[in-house]
């Protein structure tokens, strides 16, 4: 039997393929809801982060933002995934989809909220001044006006955040939870072949980034369409 | 240069109103700002104290004083703004005029001296400056219209926003009454507060005034398209609109014509002229000699962060006083 056969036997077994399916369901959650938490996170520290800074509460939050922002960014994503599982996580009993996906979207939301805040700093000053001049509040022209073009701005930038978030979800594995790398992995030790297993799980990663891609660009032009009618 | 006295720079998206924290602001007190400098703890600075106001100019300017650091934009200037008057302010660039204009509705924190808007001191902080500033119509040089937003939208924001505001302060208020009410006897019951707008009322009504106001500058047709798909001088109009929809009673307009190409100067130009015709408030800064000449009640003329020489246009233009002026003219007639 060649190479190629033993895999394809082995993947055409309904459990197997129920697994492939399962781990693929699981990368894709922890990547999405990752994206979105972070994204929300990454909102929160990004206006503390521009907001303007006088009076003390303002500025307590702001180092801890800072704080926040250095820690998730100076620490390797494994080692956050590692820590967090098995210390901070490790009495808690919940699903551990949801706990991955939560210590993505912590890590996450540290890179995102760098990522708003230079798309809020992108948006012109005149912008908000023109807001704030016909009597509307920070926080109302912040909303209205400067979010909105921001997160227009950030549109590629988050895409490609997501792209990184998807691949490095295959890390999850090194805590035992069967997303697409573990299934495969699996697949690969259990037969001695792992040429092709593996070019396999690189071409649906290789896939997956596509499609993303794909819909990063609809974004962008339907974004785009929206300024010029 | 000691470079321990330069101020911290802060971030300046909050337009205005963050650095000075004015403790007094009433003529009896004296007034004490709180200052942070960089390496020390807040200092407290002695300012100028206010001085009652005219209660008839419609704006006063105190011993307006603004320094960027070390740099002095503005040193001591004082002036009475009074309804109807159309003043512009002239001068070489650099001089200080846009920053005196936003220092007017305080997008600029002063450093010192105190901005008058109707008898309210705009530097003091328990007055609402959201709620100042929707009485006075600010036009930038370079638009300002809102870019994710088609003209209507643009023109109508604000008005539908301020509106919706109000009728929950109302509903908010009404709810507090119903409450007390419960606790109290029938003949002390207080009344609740009429209601007369939904939210789709305001928002019709924005509206509506919205394209009256496009139809008055020609541009109805354009209530759909994108700030972006607009000419300069079709911005700026509407730009003016924009302040015009919240019924200001004083127009600032910071340069209105700089940033636009010769051929649409006239139309913005004449836009501005029949506002005034009708007998807005307005401060003009510009560097359109004839328009000044032509328009205003009263020119300032700028120079060195100071006012060198005012007067009607007839005096300015045809008798200039001091050198500086001549000066100028002599560069830009």
């Amino acid at each position: 039997m060649s190479s190629f056969e033993i895999f394809w036997n082995r993947v055409s077994n309904p459990d197997t393929a129920m697994s492939i399916l399962n781990g693929l369901k699981n990368t894709m959650i922890i990547a999405v809801f990752g994206l979105l938490l972070g994204f929300i996170i990454g909102c929160i520290l990004a206006s503390v982060l521009i907001m303007p800074s006088n009076n003390i509460v303002a500025k307590v939050l702001k180092r801890i933002a800072d704080l926040y922002i250095a820690v998730f960014r100076g620490t390797p994503m494994m080692v956050q995934l590692l820590l967090m599982h098995f210390a901070v996580f490790a009495t808690v009993r919940i699903e551990p989809v949801v706990e991955v996906s939560l210590i993505f979207g912590f890590n996450s939301g540290a890179y995102m909220a760098e990522i708003i805040r230079s798309g809020i700093n992108a948006v012109d000053r005149g912008q908000m001044e023109a807001g704030r001049s016909l009597g509307m509040g920070y926080a109302a022209t912040m909303i209205r006006v400067v979010l909105p073009q921001a997160i227009k701005n950030v549109v590629p930038t988050i895409g490609n955040e997501f792209i990184s978030l998807l691949k490095e979800t295959s890390i999850v594995s090194a805590i035992g939870l069967a997303d697409l790398t573990m299934v495969f992995k699996s697949i690969a030790t259990a037969t001695y072949e792992y040429f092709i297993p593996y070019i396999a799980l690189a071409l649906i990663y290789f896939v997956l980034v596509l499609i993303v891609t794909l819909i990063i660009k609809l974004l962008e032009r339907r974004f785009a369409k929206s300024e010029k009618r | 240069m000691k470079r321990d006295n330069i101020p911290e720079v802060e971030n300046t998206a909050e337009c205005g109103r963050g650095n000075r924290l004015i403790d007094a602001v009433s003529p009896q007190e004296k007034p004490v700002v709180r200052k942070k400098v960089k390496g020390q703890k807040f200092i407290k600075t002695q300012v100028t104290p206010v001085e009652p106001c005219d209660e008839k100019a419609m704006l006063e300017v105190q011993h307006l004083t603004k320094s960027f650091g070390e740099l002095k934009v503005l040193d001591d200037i004082s002036t009475k703004i009074y309804p109807g008057e159309k003043v512009s302010i002239i001068g070489p660039s650099g001089s200080g005029k846009s920053t005196f204009l936003r220092c007017l509705n305080v997008l600029e924190d002063p450093t010192d001296g105190y901005v008058f808007f109707d008898g309210k001191n705009l530097s003091n902080l328990k007055v609402d400056i959201n709620v100042e500033r929707r009485r006075m119509g600010m036009v930038f040089q370079q638009f300002n219209l809102f870019n994710n937003m088609n003209v209507l939208r643009n023109i109508t924001l604000v008005p539908v926003y301020v509106g919706l505001k109000e009728l929950a302060k109302t509903k908010r208020h009404n709810f507090f009454i119903k409450i007390a009410n419960i606790f109290k006897k029938k003949q002390d019951k207080k009344p609740l507060i009429p209601i007369e707008k939904t939210k789709k009322s305001i928002k019709e009504e924005a509206e509506a005034n919205a394209m009256r106001l496009l139809q008055r500058i020609g541009l109805s047709d354009k209530a759909k398209a994108y700030p972006s798909t607009l000419s300069g001088g079709q911005r700026q109009r509407i730009a003016i609109v924009r302040a015009l929809a919240m019924n200001p009673e004083v127009m600032l307009f910071d340069e209105p014509t700089s940033a636009l190409d010769p051929e649409m100067v006239g139309e913005v130009l004449s836009l501005i002229k029949e506002l005034a015709d009708e007998g807005m408030t307005m401060v003009i800064v510009t560097h359109e000699m004839g328009f000044a000449r032509e328009v205003s009640t009263r020119v300032l003329f700028m120079a060195d962060g100071k006012i060198t020489e005012e007067g009607t246009p007839k005096e300015l233009f045809g008798n200039p006083k001091t050198e500086r002026l001549k000066d100028f003219f002599s560069k830009v007639l």
